[in-house]
Formats: structure tokens, C-alpha cells, sequence
């Protein structure tokens, strides 16, 4: 159980600006304040929840880390590193239910470890050698999308079929099912979310809209896509806005679980923007040094999501250094199965391609292929022949 | 005549030769370069994009051009390719010369119901009263093991569209003078940049206008006598390779970079294929529905009593882009251009 230390003044960390309106109920001095309506969800988080929180999060920093620095290596094609949004993607993932679906956009990393999705399938996507990696069915979280904003609309879609089945509002929660989709600062600008906002909101879609403003769309700071704080944002569509700190991960994960209950019990979508900072780059392909001051960076990490949970375990004795060691080694097993793992990942031969471009046969599809065998057949022969 | 020589070209080796200043340059630097000129002689002009201010585009084609020209001119704009192109055409109703940039090929497809039903009607819905001048660029193609969504050629989907050109420049020369002669057309262009290129680099005549070749025209860039190979874009240099190893068999391959695949200039084409007699056409894109088709079509109407083969197509097969570790299976290489000009010369 975690325990109310009563309301605390807003602590003030470094030079960053975290907005007065965003819910924080973790200061980044390890205290916990009064969560006013979040607090059951707050209080009902048990030692082993708060330790999984904290698990979820090393394990996705740790494996961020090794596949940056496996990119470096030449191992991976391009990586999106997710350094500094743990506490947003995992506190929030906290909030589902084995029934719900995720969403995930494509630097979501923390979301799939919080699904159950073994990280190390995100190379089939980095490495290039599949576009998929894993089975969205199993865990129920969608595959990554790189087109920035589309996979608001397939949520939308999904979650509009579960009113269709009446699987939401049942009167019984275990049976509820919801929705979250997960999305940047950037992406509100475009037009598929802007639609997708006012599908949900008209059919009272069973949906959690999970904004994490990292304050940048590559090099374009948050004050290029919006003249308002974006949790404003889905207002004007009848959908209710909420901002968190999202460097705070029980704040994260307190007010995801409630939306996504209120989704569950029929009471339609909400807006959730998680005020947070990318500390890495863009990509590993981008140089943030050409568009923003690396001071930034450096005030932000005073605002640490990990140490900051780290710090609130450690004082409330919900764990101890055993607890954070075993965590270390689970982390750095992680990585070296990750660097084991991505050597071997090969592409399946080009037919496997022609085979998955159609569910059903199809004529051209198959001549191709075969013009394709007969072309490469004689190729390896030519070579052994030249040999 | 006097040049002015970009700022970005402080790390150019650049030389005099006669009156015009001869510069190294990338493709991306030349586009750089003739934006740049096109910027200064045409205050009305604006560049419009994600990221091509501050950061001056994910590839820098449009490094220093915010330093230079300012935010009013550079425009930083929020992350909606439909807005891009939609505001794109609001603004060219006011006068502007608009240069919108799509970050990759994959996402335009966001912005097709303004480049499609809008941009390209415009001029006819208006009884010709209205003009679009709006450029939009796209780095286009793929060979370079990007994740995807970044290595298509959607060009024929442009072709296909009445009302829009498609252009796209093989070499620096041709990005510097190209860009410049599109903000300057009327038309709306798709002004496609074969992303794996951007590095090649070439001495550059900078200035000098004159001497480009109108924006519509095809160039013979290795002449021939055996067979006659169509290019564009990313696939001139492998039509080139594969020319010279034919070379080295005694076959003489004339290569026609085509430099536009809206219009296409067919007469280039005919006059190549009446010495030849036979034509292979080489694309990134899928073959089917593709710029090659429509040439084959055309070539065989127009030289049918000249044709001594079938018109033979190399290019994408109809599936996704494949990921990046089998790209090189499907983008078309050297291996198989020569062996439809193998199989076209055993007719
Ligand atoms: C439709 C579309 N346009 C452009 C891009 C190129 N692009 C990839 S990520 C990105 C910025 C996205 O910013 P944001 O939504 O804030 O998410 P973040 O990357 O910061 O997590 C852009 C412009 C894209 N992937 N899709
Ligand atoms: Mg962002």
C-alpha cells in the first residue's frame, strides 16, 4: 500500500517548467502527495505492483540503451531510443487489463514490455528484416506504426466495435474491455487523429487517447503544433483532457487506470497528455544538437522517472538495494539476450514477401514469382559457374 | 556573368571555367544550392515542411536556407501533410511560389486528397483563371536500409493524375537547375528526389541557366547503337553500370536518363528505339502500372516496324517494399537490367 504523506507543495526541480496544471502525486524528492480523485488508484497499488512498475521501467531503460548502442554496432538499421518516457508508457500500460488493447505508436518500447511482448522482437522491425516482429492477438497490443497519427484511427475503429458488442458496460469489470492509443506532441497535428477524435467522441468509444509530449517532433518544439496545452485538445471534440506529469509514474499510471475504467464502464474516451521530455534523440539517424540546447536535457534529467521511483521505494521501504540489484541483473540478462538475439535475425527470402502480399492467390503475384525463381536460379549458377 | 555562390559552399572546391563558377556538389547540396538561387530571385517563394528550418530537413537539403531567408520564408510547419499542400495551395492563390517538403515518399499519402482532387484541378475547374505554382518535393526511393514507409516511388500515382508533372534529376547538375525551373513553372510539380543520390557528387555549373535543358526533356546520357535503356531517378546510375558491362561484351547501350515522368518525352524515346530496335526501361517502382508500362505501350505504337524485341520492363515486384535486408533482392541492380538486355538482344 502506498502511503499519503498528505499534500505536499509543488517541488521544484532543476529549470524545467513542468505546467501547474499537470497532475503530480510523486515529487522527484521520492514523496508522495495527496492524489485527491486519483487516490484509491494510488493507494491500492500494492509492494509487488510498485516493484513491477519499477521492473518494467529498468528493463525498458536497459534495453533502450543496448539496442542504441547495438545500432551504433551496425546491428540495427535505426533505433528510436525511448530513454527518459519510461514513466509514461509503463505507468500508463499499468492501467490495462489482459482484455484491453495498446495502441503503440513507434517509440513505445515501454508499453510492449508492460504487454508481455519480448522487447527483443522490436529488431525484426530495426534490423530489417520483417516489417511486423510479433503477434498483435497475443498480448493484445498492436504492432508499432510509423506513420505518424494513423493508428489513432484503428483504435478508434477497434474500440468502436467493442460498443458494437456490447463487451463495455456489461456491469461486470472483469469483462469490460478498453482501449488505449499511444501518440506524440506531433501527431495531434494531423488530420487522421483530429478525425479519430471526433469518431470516439461521437460514438462514445471505449478509448484512453495517450499523448506523450516529449516536447519535440524531431527538431519542432510543442509550440509549432499547438497554441494550447494539447490536453485542451479534446474539448472541443466532448472529450475530457487530463495532463500528468509523466515523469511521474504513478501519476501516469493513476489516471490512465481511471480513464480507462470510466472507458470500461461506458463512459466514453478521454484525452490524457503526459508531460514529459525525449532525452535522447530523435532517432539515432538525428542530431539534436542542430535544434535544442543540451541544457535542457541536463534540467530534465533532475526529473528522472526511475530514480525518482527508485528514490519513494527506498524511503517507504516497499523495497531495498536486494530488490534493485536483482532488477540490474534481470536488466543486463535482457541486454545480452538482445545482443544474442539480433545476430541472428536474418530476413526470410524475398518469397516469403511475394507469398504475404495477398491472403488469397494471386495470378501476377505469381508470375512475378516465378519470372523471379527462374531469374535467380540462373544467377547462383552463373556465379558457380564463374567460380 | 556573376554567381553568387551559396553560403553552405564554404567546403565547396569550386574552380573558374570560362564564365561560369564550377562547383563539387552532392545532389542534396545542388538542390540546396538551387533553392537557394531560387529563394533570392523570387521573393515570393517560401519552402514549407516539417523540420526544414531549425534543422534544415531530416537530409539538410534545406540547410541555411532559415539563416538566409528567415521564418517568414522558412517556414517550420506543423506535422499535417494535407495541411502542408492544402495551405500550399491557399498560398500560391495569393501569389506565392510555394515549395512544400514531404519528409519521405512513404507520407504523402496523407496529403493525396490536396495534391489529387485539389492541386491538380485547379487550373481546369477555374476555366484556366487560376494557376498553381506549388512545388512539392519528395525524397523518393529506396537503397539506403531504411525502416518502412521510406523507400517507395510512388511516381505513377502521380503520372496518373491529370493536372500534375513529375520530375525528377539524377545528377547535382541536373537537382540545381531542375528545382529552379520548377519553383518557376506554373504547374503544380512533384519534384522527386531519389533519396539514394543525395551523397553522389559532380562538378556543378552554377549560374548559368541558359544552358539547362527545359524541365520536360529527356537526356542521352551515354549514347548507343545496340539497344536503347530508359531511366530515371535512382536507376540511371545502375542503367549506366549495367552499359558499361555490356560494353565490355561488345554491346552498345544507349542510356536515356528521362529526368520526367510527366510529361514523358516520348520523341527522345522514338528517336533512340528507330536506330535501336530495342528498348528495356529500368524503375524502382513496381512494373505493374508503372511508368514502364505506359512507355512500352507508347514506344510499341509509335515504333512497332522498328522493334526487333518486346519492350522489356526491370523494376519493383507487386508486393510492400520489402524490409531493408532484402531490398537488394527487389530494388532492380545491375544483374538484372543486364539480363532483360540479354534477353531483349536474343530476339
Ligand atoms: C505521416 C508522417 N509524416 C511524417 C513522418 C516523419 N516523422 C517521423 S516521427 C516524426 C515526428 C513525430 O513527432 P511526435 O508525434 O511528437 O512523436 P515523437 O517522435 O516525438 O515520439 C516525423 C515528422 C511520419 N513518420 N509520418
Ligand atoms: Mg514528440
Amino acid at each position: 500500500m502506498v502511503d499519503m504523506g498528505g499534500s505536499q507543495p509543488v517541488g521544484t526541480a532543476g529549470a524545467v517548467d513542468l505546467p501547474e496544471t499537470a497532475l503530480q502525486f510523486l515529487s522527484p524528492d521520492g514523496q508522495v502527495r495527496s492524489a485527491g480523485p486519483y487516490s484509491p488508484y494510488v493507494e491500492s497499488l500494492t509492494t509487488d505492483d510498485l516493484r513491477s512498475l519499477y521492473r518494467d521501467m529498468v528493463l525498458t531503460r536497459k534495453f533502450d540503451a543496448e539496442a542504441t548502442a547495438l545500432q551504433r554496432q551496425g546491428e540495427l538499421g535505426l533505433w528510436v531510443p525511448s530513454i527518459g518516457q519510461e514513466a509514461a508508457q509503463v505507468g500508463s500500460a499499468h492501467g490495462l487489463k489482459p482484455q484491453d488493447f495498446a495502441f503503440p505508436g513507434y517509440r513505445d518500447h515501454g508499453v510492449l514490455a508492460s504487454r508481455g511482448v519480448d522487447l527483443v522482437q522490436t529488431f525484426a522491425h530495426t534490423r530489417g528484416v520483417d516489417h511486423g516482429g510479433w503477434d498483435p492477438r497475443e498480448h493484445n497490443c498492436h504492432l508499432y506504426t510509423l506513420v505518424v497519427g494513423a493508428q489513432t484511427l484503428h483504435a478508434t475503429g477497434y474500440a468502436i466495435g467493442i460498443v458494437k458488442d456490447h463487451a463495455c458496460a456489461t456491469g461486470d469489470p472483469t469483462k469490460d474491455e478498453a482501449v488505449i492509443v499511444y501518440f506524440g506532441d506531433g501527431a495531434t497535428s494531423e488530420g487522421d487523429l483530429n478525425e479519430a477524435l471526433v469518431f470516439a467522441g461521437v460514438n462514445q468509444a471505449p478509448l484512453v487517447f495517450f499523448c506523450q509530449n516529449n516536447q519535440y517532433a524531431i527538431s519542432e518544439p510543442t509550440s509549432r503544433q499547438s497554441r494550447v496545452p494539447l490536453f485542451h485538445r479534446g474539448a472541443g471534440f466532448g472529450i475530457p483532457g487530463v495532463q500528468v506529469d509523466g515523469n511521474d509514474v504513478l501519476a501516469c499510471y493513476a489516471v490512465t487506470a481511471a480513464a480507462l475504467d470510466a472507458a470500461r464502464a461506458g463512459m466514453g474516451p478521454t484525452f490524457i497528455e503526459a508531460f514529459t521530455y525525449r532525452l535522447g534523440a530523435h532517432t539515432t539517424s538525428d542530431d539534436p544538437t542542430r535544434y535544442r540546447d543540451s541544457h535542457d536535457a541536463e534540467s530534465w534529467k533532475a526529473l528522472d522517472p526511475i530514480a525518482r521511483l527508485r528514490l519513494y521505494l527506498t524511503l517507504s521501504d516497499h523495497a531495498d538495494q536486494n530488490f534493485f540489484d536483482e532488477v540490474d541483473v534481470e536488466g543486463a540478462a535482457l541486454a545480452a539476450r538482445a545482443r544474442e538475439a539480433v545476430r541472428k535475425l536474418e530476413a526470410p527470402p524475398l518469397d516469403s514477401f511475394f507469398d504475404l502480399a495477398y491472403n488469397e492467390p494471386h495470378p501476377l503475384v505469381a508470375e512475378e514469382h516465378a519470372e523471379w525463381t527462374a531469374f535467380e536460379t540462373a544467377r547462383l549458377e552463373l556465379m558457380g559457374a564463374g567460380r | 556573368m556573376t554567381v553568387t555562390i551559396p553560403d553552405t559552399a564554404a567546403d565547396m572546391d569550386t574552380a573558374q571555367s570560362g564564365q561560369t563558377e564550377v562547383a563539387r556538389l552532392s545532389l542534396a547540396k545542388a538542390i540546396n544550392a538551387g533553392l537557394r538561387e531560387a529563394m533570392t530571385r523570387h521573393p515570393k517563394a517560401v519552402i514549407m515542411g516539417e523540420d526544414v528550418g531549425q534543422l534544415g530537413g531530416v537530409f539538410r537539403v534545406t540547410d541555411g536556407l532559415l539563416d538566409s531567408f528567415g521564418p517568414e520564408r522558412v517556414i517550420d510547419t506543423p506535422l499535417a501533410e494535407a495541411g502542408i499542400v492544402g495551405t500550399a495551395i491557399g498560398l500560391a492563390m495569393r501569389g506565392y511560389l510555394p515549395i512544400c517538403e514531404i519528409q519521405f515518399d512513404g507520407f504523402v499519402y496523407p496529403a493525396l486528397d490536396q495534391i489529387v482532387s485539389q492541386l491538380a484541378k485547379l487550373h481546369s475547374r477555374s476555366g484556366g483563371r487560376l494557376t498553381l505554382p506549388v512545388v512539392i518535393r519528395v525524397p523518393y526511393g529506396g537503397g539506403i536500409g531504411a525502416v518502412e514507409h521510406h523507400s517507395e516511388s510512388p511516381e505513377a500515382l502521380f503520372a496518373h493524375t491529370p493536372g500534375l508533372r513529375v520530375v525528377t534529376p539524377s545528377t547535382p547538375q541536373d537537382g540545381y537547375w531542375m528545382i529552379q525551373q520548377a519553383v518557376e513553372a506554373t504547374d503544380p510539380i512533384l519534384f522527386l528526389e531519389p533519396k539514394a543520390r543525395y551523397w553522389d557528387s559532380a562538378d556543378v555549373r552554377l549560374g548559368d541557366r541558359d544552358a539547362a535543358l527545359p524541365l520536360g526533356k529527356a537526356a542521352v546520357v551515354a549514347p548507343g547503337r545496340d539497344i536503347t535503356l530508359v531511366a530515371y531517378g535512382p536507376s540511371v546510375r545502375v542503367g549506366l553500370e549495367a552499359a558499361e558491362l555490356a560494353r565490355g561484351e561488345g554491346v552498345s547501350v544507349e542510356v536515356i536518363d528521362l529526368r520526367s515522368v510527366s510529361p514523358i518525352d516520348f520523341d527522345a524515346i522514338e528517336e533512340s528505339v528507330r536506330r535501336t530496335g530495342r528498348l528495356v526501361v529500368v524503375h524502382e517502382a513496381p512494373v505493374f502500372f508503372g511508368a514502364g508500362a505506359e512507355i512500352a505501350a507508347r514506344i510499341s505504337q509509335r515504333c512497332f516496324y522498328n522493334l526487333e524485341a518486346p519492350v522489356l520492363r526491370v523494376g519493383g515486384f507487386h508486393m510492400p517494399y520489402p524490409p531493408a535486408r532484402r531490398e537488394a533482392d527487389y530494388l532492380p541492380d545491375v544483374d538484372r537490367v543486364i539480363g532483360a538486355l540479354a534477353q531483349a538482344l536474343s530476339y
